[in-house]
């Protein structure tokens, strides 16, 4: 708490820029350095001390990283491809509309230009609004190294707090999103109206067998693996509330209490359920 | 490295991973960008890059390598919308109103009250309630 | 051509919307360094021992021992160390002062305090030490509570609110030829001098501050600018160089002053026809560890604490109290704020037990010209809560949406309320407030201390000039606020600027007039060379006030306001979505309508992110969430429509009628939109009404 700027010191920073996928992972192999795509959160995680490490590599240059595409029937995101792309995006808007929705609610514009749907994922934060919606459509992060490539379901990637299964050597290329059968819904509970932080949010996909993800009700974003199995087993919705309630574990921080979240999430779930009747 | 600022080129001298911001108030003296948290909740540091608004508190200067960069220095000290913001006190304090009126710039023609206000989320001001802004805004395009 | 009552173009210039203006932090003088403040880190104890865990060489090194004359702040008390001795009082409180010319290195630095940790105190209720105590006694409550039909009693609470100017704290000091200068985001000049004077005491006689253009200030930048220019000053002087210190987001939510936390008691008498005949209120108010300016803002918020209501019998009750957490201070508003957002629920509440309509309540109740107030003022004919109540009430529609939106998500809910404008009591006449006008070879300067920090005080002074002296508003200059350049017109706070300073400046302007006889400034200024008029305020001679029995008149003058809060509830989120805000006040007269119509949308605004939105999370005695990411205060998306009604009934005291404004519209938004919420069924007697208050709050 001093002084204005940046509170580390810059100069023992170390900054490489990669001019091609290929050249980063080289890179990623050969030394131990942390991407950075849009940045949004470097300064902020480096000044408040949770961002630990000092050398890193710039991939916001990697064009190809961008795209956006069908392939074999799945909507491929490009890791870099920013929350203002995804909200221009028609693929993004036929076939994930909610993935376009929680765009919309990330930060102000400033943000939504720089902030990538690859730097919400390896940040990890249990509250990434973006997450949440890859969970419940059971989308597939894809890794790359010099080894070659490998596919991980977003369900099965984090492993804790801020904790995932990528290996220092790996980069996020691109998410996977395979065809969403049912209807979406979507919500995000922040702080304020705009420019917030989750506090509760929550995708949907209302099927036989319904999809349910949090945010900010666990250590990672979560599937309501129980409360969907109750839904799909004829359980109502009251029930499955009930359910949801003891599902999540969420906690009181700055910005709300584990009850709020509680309440408001089992609130939620009889919403998207009566919403999408 | 370096980029093309206020439509000159210039060369970076200071370290790759400087914030652009300080790039901007440090070694080109245009301190018209503000600092108001550095943490890109405010929005007075914002510029455009490549005709985009962007928070520059939180970006290193190498990811501008080769872009086009522009402050409220570029806008000189006649664009309308300038004399909109003080004409309808859209500025108070000023401290937010550089960018404020950079992210009003990338605002689509005819926009109407939400759009604005959708395009400003990202500027923190704390002195108007918003209202006097969106007034001068909406008289910059011409739709009051 | 007059210019009083037109929006004439701003004397800030375009500098403001060009990146032109200069602020603290775009100052750069030859051979500066930088200062940075090493911070308590626990709530309260004992410095024991202090260790520079860093290669000192290129640095200065400032604590206590290099107080040249006395290590205290010198405010209402001078209990505030510049730098803590032994004892620490707070968190964040400042104990070392480092400066080098390379931030990094200067960040780098690592002192290591230890301590001797003492149990700290923080809930105000337990605290014995009180810093001051207010009584305000009319007629006798008890006999009045003996003779009503209905008693209603209540406990209403109000959190801290961090100002959040846009623009953080920021102060340099230079060293220049016989003394130094302080250039810095200030609202207050000469409350800086007065500081700087009990810190270096007379070896140093030569200090001036120049007030830099200010990023916001609503009291956030009156008393904490002097702490952080008395560290500018103390490395300047050590250093023999100019240091600039400023802080950073997180370091001004932490430190720096908030709005005072309050807890206010109403024990209210009735008629069964709905007449006040007793109020009883207990104001406690949590000051802090220092006593800063909780004596006046106490006194503020006990006088409004009755509410813009005529009672026989009335009792107020206040105390400002220790506690280990920074210290509170100035917020727009000053004490009222709390006090009328409690007494204005608690009128919806006496409605609600009466089954009254809460108009009808306030219609049967309001002060009117001719009214005797809680202190025993008799209020004159600018008295205006009638009128401001009716007006929003047929603008809204109230009555009519009220009963239409019984039962559904939607809601409406009004507020009056009323705010003293300059000084309380004696406090202008103690004050002798000086403004003075300079001849130019073009037209007149205006030479005062108080400070623009975006309300409009250049352009709202010019205007007042211009036309009281008949000439070219382009010709009428504001100089700089610079202490040794132009009177002392105290402090820039209390809604004086306008109505007190504008007043003197109307007096200097008429006398001038008369000195230049048929010339113009500038063939007066060609033919007789230099003219100043300097003269000091004189408050109205009717102006009675007795400070030790608090009674008498409190105020020359009060504005009025009406805010009517439209809003909807999300019933899975309990989000509360303001539709829309009517925001009814009369301020006498404005000077310049488009200036005077953004100071009631920004503070009701404000009003709003109190209502709903703004929440200090204290943890261990330190605000937990100082960052703009978890305070968060309103964006475009958070405001609704606000419709601003701007009423006159002119004072006769201020110049062209007009009172104060700055504050009033603080006071009225909170208890708007909790009486909504209130009319909704849900029983909120605290703000801010967080979706997380509401989600257990209880059903009416």
């Amino acid at each position: 708490m001093e002084g204005a700027g940046v509170r580390i010191a810059v100069s023992e920073l170390d900054m490489r820029v990669a001019s091609s996928v290929d050249e980063a992972l080289r890179i990623l192999r050969d030394e131990k350095r942390t991407p950075i795509a849009g940045a949004t959160d470097v300064y902020v995680a480096l000044n408040f001390g949770t961002l630990t490490p000092r050398r890193f590599l710039d991939i916001w240059t990697l064009d190809e990283l961008r795209t956006i595409f069908v392939h074999q029937d799945k909507l491929v995101i490009g890791a870099l491809a920013s929350y203002t792309t995804l909200m221009q995006s028609h693929l993004v808007a036929e076939r994930v509309p909610m993935l376009a929705e929680a765009s919309r609610l990330v930060g102000g514009v400033q943000i939504q230009n720089r902030g990538t749907l690859g730097g919400n994922i390896a940040n990890g934060s249990p509250a990434a609004d973006g997450v949440p919606v890859l969970s419940a459509t059971d989308a597939t992060v894809v890794m790359r190294s010099l080894d070659g490539e490998r596919r991980v379901p977003i369900n099965s990637f984090y492993t804790g707090y801020r904790s995932t299964v990528m290996k220092p050597d790996e980069l996020i290329v691109a998410i996977e999103i395979p065809p969403v059968e049912g209807k979406q819904w979507f919500r995000k509970v922040g702080t304020r109206a705009a420019q917030a932080i989750s506090k509760i949010v929550m995708a949907a996909v209302r099927a036989p067998s319904p999809k349910i993800a949090l945010g900010s009700v666990a250590p990672t974003v979560v599937r309501a693996k129980m409360t969907e199995q109750a839904l799909a087993g004829g359980a109502s919705i009251e029930e499955a509330s009930r359910i949801l309630g003891e599902e999540i574990v969420p906690i009181d921080d700055v910005r709300s209490t584990a009850d709020y979240r509680r309440r408001v999430s089992m609130n939620l779930l009889r919403r998207f359920w009566a919403d999408t009747a | 490295m370096r980029f093309n600022l206020n439509g000159a080129d210039v060369d970076v001298g200071m370290h790759p991973m400087s914030r652009l911001l300080d790039v901007l108030r440090e070694e080109h003296n245009l301190t018209g960008t503000k600092e108001g948290c550095g943490e890109g909740e405010c929005g007075a540091c914002t510029v455009l890059v490549d005709g985009e608004p962007v928070c520059s508190c939180l970006i290193p200067v190498s990811q501008v390598d080769g872009a086009e960069v522009v402050t409220i220095e570029g806008l000189g000290g006649n664009h309308p919308l300038q004399q909109l913001f003080m004409n309808e006190v859209g500025a108070q304090c000023g401290i937010c109103t550089p960018g404020m009126i950079m992210a009003a710039l990338a605002l689509p023609d005819d926009p109407t009250l939400d759009d604005v206000k959708t395009a400003l989320a990202g500027n923190l001001c704390r002195c108007t309630g918003y209202s006097a802004i969106y007034r001068a805004v909406l008289k910059w395009k011409g739709q009051e | 051509m007059t210019a009083v009552g037109t929006s004439v173009a701003r004397k800030d210039g375009i500098g403001k919307a060009t990146g032109g203006a200069r602020y603290a932090d775009d100052l750069v003088f030859p051979g500066m360094i930088h200062g940075r403040t090493i911070r308590s880190t626990i709530p309260r104890g004992r410095i024991k021992s202090i260790r520079y865990d860093f290669d000192t060489s290129g640095f200065t090194i400032v604590d206590y021992r290099d107080v040249p004359a006395k290590n205290a702040v010198d405010l209402m008390s001078q209990d505030q160390p510049f730098l803590a001795e032994h004892e620490v009082r707070h968190m964040a409180e400042p104990i070392v002062l480092l400066a080098h010319e390379d931030k990094e290195t200067l960040h780098a630095a690592k002192v290591v305090i230890e301590y001797q940790e003492e149990d700290p105190l923080f809930d105000p209720e337990k605290s014995t030490l009180s810093f001051k105590d207010i009584a305000i006694e009319k007629g006798n409550v008890e006999t009045g509570l003996r003779s009503a039909d209905v008693i209603v009693e209540g406990v209403y609470r109000t959190g801290h609110q961090e100002h959040v100017y846009i623009e953080p704290n920021g102060v340099i000091a230079v060293p220049e030829e016989g003394g130094i200068a302080i250039h810095g985001s200030v609202q207050c000049p000469f409350y800086v001098i007065k500081a700087l004077r009990c810190l270096l005491g007379s070896a140093h006689p030569n200090v001036r501050v120049i007030q830099t253009e200010t990023g916001g200030g609503f009291g956030g930048k009156e008393e904490y600018p002097s702490m952080i220019a008395g560290h500018a000053v103390l490395l300047a002087l050590k250093s023999g160089r100019p240091v600039k210190i400023i802080y950073d987001r997180a370091e001004d939510m932490v430190a720096t002053t908030k709005r005072h936390p309050s807890i206010v008691r109403h024990r209210t008498g009735l008629t069964k026809s709905g007449k006040l005949v007793a109020m009883d209120i207990d104001v406690l108010m949590d000051g802090g560890a220092y006593v800063t300016l909780s004596p006046t803002v106490l006194s503020r918020g006990c006088i409004h604490a009755a509410g813009p209501y005529s009672c026989d019998n009335v009792t107020i009750r206040g105390r400002t109290v220790f506690t280990n957490t920074p210290p509170n201070g100035a917020f727009r508003g000053f004490g009222a704020p709390q006090t009328e957002f409690a007494v204005e629920v608690h009128m919806d509440r006496i409605a609600e037990q009466l089954g009254m309509d809460p108009v009808e309540l306030r219609r049967i109740n309001a002060l009117k010209p001719g009214d005797r107030t809680a202190t025993g003022q008799t209020l004159r004919d600018d008295t205006s809560a009638h009128m401001v109540l009716e007006e929003a009430v047929k603008r809204t529609d109230f009555q009519r949406k009220r009963k239409e939106y019984k039962g559904t998500n939607r809601s409406i809910g009004l507020s009056l309320f009323y705010h003293g404008a300059g000084f309380t009591g004696a406090g202008e006449r103690n004050l002798k407030s000086r403004a003075r006008l300079d001849l130019t070879p073009t037209g007149v300067r205006i030479a005062v201390g108080s400070t623009e920090i975006g309300q409009g005080t250049r352009t709202m002074h010019a205007q007042i000039v211009t036309d009281a002296l008949g000439i070219p508003y382009e010709s009428v200059e504001v100089a700089q606020p610079d202490t040794s350049r132009v009177a002392d017109s105290g402090p820039t706070v209390a809604s004086r600027t306008c109505m007190v300073v504008g007043k003197i400046l109307e007096e200097c302007a008429i006398e001038m007039k008369s000195k230049l006889g048929e010339l113009s400034p500038a063939e007066y200024y060609a033919r007789h060379g230099e003219l100043s008029v300097e003269r000091m305020y004189e408050p109205p001679d009717w102006i009675q006030w007795d400070d030790a029995a608090y009674r008498g008149d409190a105020y020359a003058t009060y504005g009025w306001g009406c805010d009517v809060a439209e809003l909807e509830l999300d019933p899975d989120t309990y989000e509360v979505k303001p539709i829309k805000l009517t925001a009814v006040q009369e301020f006498g007269r404005p000077i310049h309508p488009a200036l005077a119509r953004g100071q009631i949308e920004g503070g009701t605004a404000q009003g709003l992110g109190y209502a709903i939105l703004e929440k200090v999370v204290m943890k261990n005695g330190a605000m937990a969430n100082g960052q703009l990411t978890n305070y968060v205060i309103p964006t475009t998306l958070d405001m609704p429509e606000l419709d601003v009604v701007m009423m006159e009934n002119p004072y006769p005291g201020g110049p062209f009628g007009a009172k104060g404004l700055g504050e009033l519209p603080m006071d009225g938004p909170a208890p708007a939109v909790v009486n909504a919420l209130r009319a909704m069924g849900l029983d909120v007697r605290e703000i801010p009404a967080t979706p997380e208050l509401l989600s257990t709050a209880p059903t009416i």
